[in-house]
């Protein structure tokens, strides 16, 4: 299947170049596919590609050294990732695995460097992504770095208690986002965390409280 | 009965990336729309809402207290 000038348009790098420009980028373009829940990058190995995803779905996350996993963005048709190493040289700052079956279109990092060269106007826009890619990023750690989110979520599930058998209110990890104040990723983290302090108990779509003092005791800490 | 995410039809644009992500085949675009097929297998990974671009899936949670 060849590359499609059309979706190279879509791409925010890419959309201020012509038809013209785009043709001769194209030759640099190289697909390749996956299947689900394949890695395609693997934090600390040097960086040979940028990708940009034009089907399907990427999660690129960090790795704990107790090997927990923390969501840093879903990379979905359109958008980019492996940015951040094939301009600054350093190996991969994160993992990331297909989250389904992907098409994903690749450019070798000397190969980005000669289209930079050859169109610099371009740069603008790459710059746009990185700033974005900067600024989700900076909302992330002060959310991850403190405790105060994890206390958020212990107090939004002790308001929202159901009866025994549940009917209560039911929640999405999206609405307990907007409700902590943070982003979708961190809520997900936070229960994991609950969990492992042995207050909760995730079962399908059921948040079990099984020690309500262990997450009163969290909800304490000051936010 | 397995209770299953839900999907606001209005808010979907058929982009499909759930029916790609979904581990147990539980979502697929049948006349256009998205449907979902009840089935044991989903485990409420949540992944369907993750991915959906529009907000057009939830996988709400019950809160339940274990009583000692
Ligand atoms: S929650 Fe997971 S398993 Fe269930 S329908 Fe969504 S993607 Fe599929
Ligand atoms: S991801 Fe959302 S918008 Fe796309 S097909 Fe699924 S429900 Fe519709």
């Amino acid at each position: 299947m060849a590359v499609e000038l059309e979706f190279l348009k879509s791409i925010l790098y890419f959309s201020e170049l012509s038809l013209a420009e785009l043709e001769s980028i194209r030759k640099l373009v190289f697909e390749k596919t996956a299947g689900r829940a394949e890695m395609v990058l693997l934090e600390g190995e040097s960086a040979e590609n940028l990708y940009f995803v034009a089907s399907g779905a990427v999660k690129v996350f960090k790795t704990s050294a107790e090997g927990k996993e923390q969501i840093l963005s879903i990379v979905r048709p359109g958008e980019s990732f492996n940015d951040v190493p094939i301009f600054d040289g350093g190996p991969s700052p994160a993992s990331a695995r297909t989250m389904g079956p992907v098409l994903l279109y690749g450019i070798k990092k000397q190969d980005m460097k000669t289209i930079l060269r050859d169109h610099p106007h371009i740069a603008l826009n790459v710059i746009k992504v990185l700033a974005r890619r900067v600024r989700q990023l900076l909302s992330l750690v002060e959310d991850l770095s403190f405790r105060r989110v994890i206390s958020r979520v212990a107090k939004i599930l002790f308001e929202h208690i159901g009866g025994e058998m549940g009917r209560g209110p039911r929640l999405t990890q999206q609405e307990m986002a907007a409700m902590a104040g943070t982003a979708r990723e961190v809520v997900g983290r936070s229960l994991k965390a609950l969990e492992e302090e042995g207050a909760i108990k995730l079962d399908r779509h059921r948040i079990v409280i099984t020690d309500k003092e262990a997450l009163q005791k969290i909800m304490e800490v000051p936010s | 009965m397995a209770e299953m995410p839900i999907i606001d039809t209005r808010k979907c644009d058929e982009c499909g990336l759930c029916v790609g992500v979904c581990h147990c085949n539980a979502l697929a675009i049948v006349n256009n729309i998205i449907t979902i097929i009840e089935t044991v297998e989903c485990d409420w990974c949540t992944d369907c809402e993750a991915v959906c671009p529009t907000g057009a899936i939830s996988c709400p949670f019950e809160i339940i207290i274990q009583e000692p």
